[in-house]
């Protein structure tokens, strides 16, 4: 575990001394900022519908995530192709750790830049809060951060699985973004097509669990279980890779 | 402690190592010896914990490479051939993330303590990236040396380095080399011949010889050979020098060079010496043409010799 800690230290560190990190992290907040003053701009119009129009937490939780779609793979394509580029590896393969514990550090410092992003977001819930009267359904607001964590460190999870795979950044990008496009937009399709299968491809589907339960404000356990699932298959995945090319 | 066993390793169809069987004991330097692609590499990073063999075992400071590989890469000290670093880190922090890794206590205090002895305290901050070849492979070094390893595995250590680096740290690796197991490999043959207690001589996976530099040195070239040179024309002096017993094969050169052989643990240049001053010649030089180790090497390693 303290190595586990010692390399995700490192990685986070890391995060702060390139210029992608800090781009991502921008982008992503004045994106979700952006869609976030339209939508307090279109509620605060003059009522054109039958129902008033009030802005709830997924108006920044979905917007954010689809972004990670796309730059989660950026923030994790280096995480240990690189090290396999520049034969680091050999270092930390020699050292006294854990195959392990190296694929976990690198998720971890992964996922705690995420998380400063996360928590930063917060401010526009902060000001929804202030705006909208009786203020934000709290309940409503911890499912959608919570779903939108466990999401994130699965998909995280599964971009340095495949970071393993790889000695080039590039090539890691792009499996991982096409990994994630088809978890997140494409799984769930056969699910209307299928005649069978459906109830499995509806589970699987993490958009359709974050939309339908979570961004309302529904907690089931299979919600935090899958994601779960996806975290542990994904690092498992960048250990065996890791042990496997050890024999190599 | 090192101990090898029958140690196999395929890549593939390719076999990079076949069948080694060696040993270094405590307090030995084990100098490794081959040329480019015979797998030095190789049994380096499987005796370092990189890479399992395909067969055979192996004990690095007591544990098994295989079953304790944890065990084996908390004591052993290990100096990859690239040497390998973050260029984005500083000497400093890069050495004590090695050494949080290791969880080494008052790891700062170690830092400087290794960086002082390969004599980089003054680059600490700098970046590594900056730094050039000889400096890099002494971060390296550094940081093999960081946990007081029991085992140090060098792969080319001194590759690199400025004429007065590389006694620094030939001295240095001999000093290790006093309480510790070392193992170095190297394709300098007089680097092995100063600094190595015994030398494995490796070609194409396969062990060709081991024994110290010096036995090797003396079992290779058989009988000792011995060049002369005197004034004026040897050719008369041919005849005199073979009659002394123990001088075998008498050849003379032009200008007044003469080249004999004679038996190992047989010395018989002074008496060589005597018969030449009584012939009235005068005798300018004369000095052992022994095998140097790059011809034992050569030989051994089926090249052709000059």
């Amino acid at each position: 575990m303290r190595n586990m800690w010692i390399i995700a230290q490192r990685e986070y560190k890391h995060y702060f001394v390139s210029p992608i990190a800090y781009v991502i992290m921008f982008t992503i907040l004045v994106i979700v900022g952006i869609i976030f003053a339209l939508n307090i701009w279109q509620a605060s119009q003059p009522i054109v519908m039958y129902s008033p129009y009030v802005p709830d937490v997924s108006i920044i939780t979905g917007p954010m995530l689809f972004m990670f779609i796309f730059s989660i793979p950026a923030l994790t394509m280096r995480l240990l192709a690189d090290e396999h580029r520049t034969g680091t590896l050999e270092l930390l393969l020699t050292a006294p750790l854990r195959d392990w514990e190296l694929v976990a550090g690198k998720w971890l410092g992964s996922f705690l830049f995420v998380l400063t992003l996360i928590v930063l977001s917060l401010l526009y819930p902060l000001i929804l809060h202030l705006l909208i009267e009786p203020g934000l359904d709290l309940g409503v607001l911890l499912t959608n951060y919570l779903g939108m964590i466990l999401i994130s460190a699965a998909l995280l999870a599964i971009g340095v699985g495949i970071s393993a795979m790889f000695s080039n950044q590039i090539a890691a990008f792009f499996t991982t973004l096409v990994v994630l496009v088809v978890l997140w937009f494409l799984i769930g399709a056969p699910a209307d097509i299928l005649p069978r299968l459906g109830d499995f491809f509806r589970y699987i589907d993490l958009r359709d669990r974050f939309y339908n339960s979570m961004a309302m404000g529904v907690l089931n356990l299979s919600d935090i279980v899958y994601p779960l699932t996806l975290l542990v298959l994904g690092l498992f995945l960048g250990t065996l890779t890791i042990e496997v090319r050890r024999w190599q | 402690m090192i101990r090898v066993n029958g140690l196999t390793k395929d890549y593939g169809a390719r076999r990079a190592i076949e069948n080694l069987t060696f040993e270094a004991r405590q307090g030995e330097i084990l100098g490794f010896l081959g040329p480019n692609g015979a797998g030095k590499t190789t049994t380096m990073r499987i005796l370092s914990g990189y890479m399992p063999p395909t067969a055979g075992s192996a004990q690095v400071a007591g544990y098994d490479i295989i079953s304790e590989s944890l065990e084996v890469r908390r004591r052993v000290g290990y100096l990859p051939e690239t040497v390998p670093l973050y260029n984005d880190m500083t000497v400093f922090d890069y050495l004590k993330f090695m050494a949080d890794l290791r969880h080494l206590p008052r790891a700062e205090d170690r830092v400087d303590t290794v960086l002082d002895m390969v004599g980089l305290i003054e680059r600490a901050d700098g970046y590594i990236g900056n730094l050039s070849k000889g400096m890099r492979q002494r971060v390296g070094l550094a940081q093999a040396l960081l946990h007081r390893p029991e085992v140090l595995i060098l792969d080319e250590p001194t590759i690199g380095l400025d004429p007065a680096q590389v006694v620094e740290v030939r001295n240095l690796i001999r000093e290790l080399g006093k309480e510790r197991t070392v193992l170095l490999s190297t394709h300098i043959l007089s680097e092995a011949q100063q600094i190595c207690d015994r030398v494995v001589i490796i070609n194409k996976g396969r062990i060709v010889a081991e024994d110290s530099p010096e036995n090797l040195q003396a079992r290779l070239s058989g009988a000792q050979r011995v060049s002369l040179r005197v004034r004026g024309e040897s050719d008369e002096l041919v005849e005199k020098i073979a009659a002394i017993p123990g001088v075998q094969e008498v050849i003379a050169l032009p200008e007044g060079v003469l080249e004999f052989q004679h038996a190992p643990g047989q010395d018989v240049r002074p008496e060589v010496a005597r018969t030449i001053v009584r012939a009235n010649y005068d005798l300018l030089e004369m000095q052992p043409v022994g095998m140097s180790l790059e011809e034992i090497f050569l030989e051994l390693t089926g090249k052709k010799r000059k």
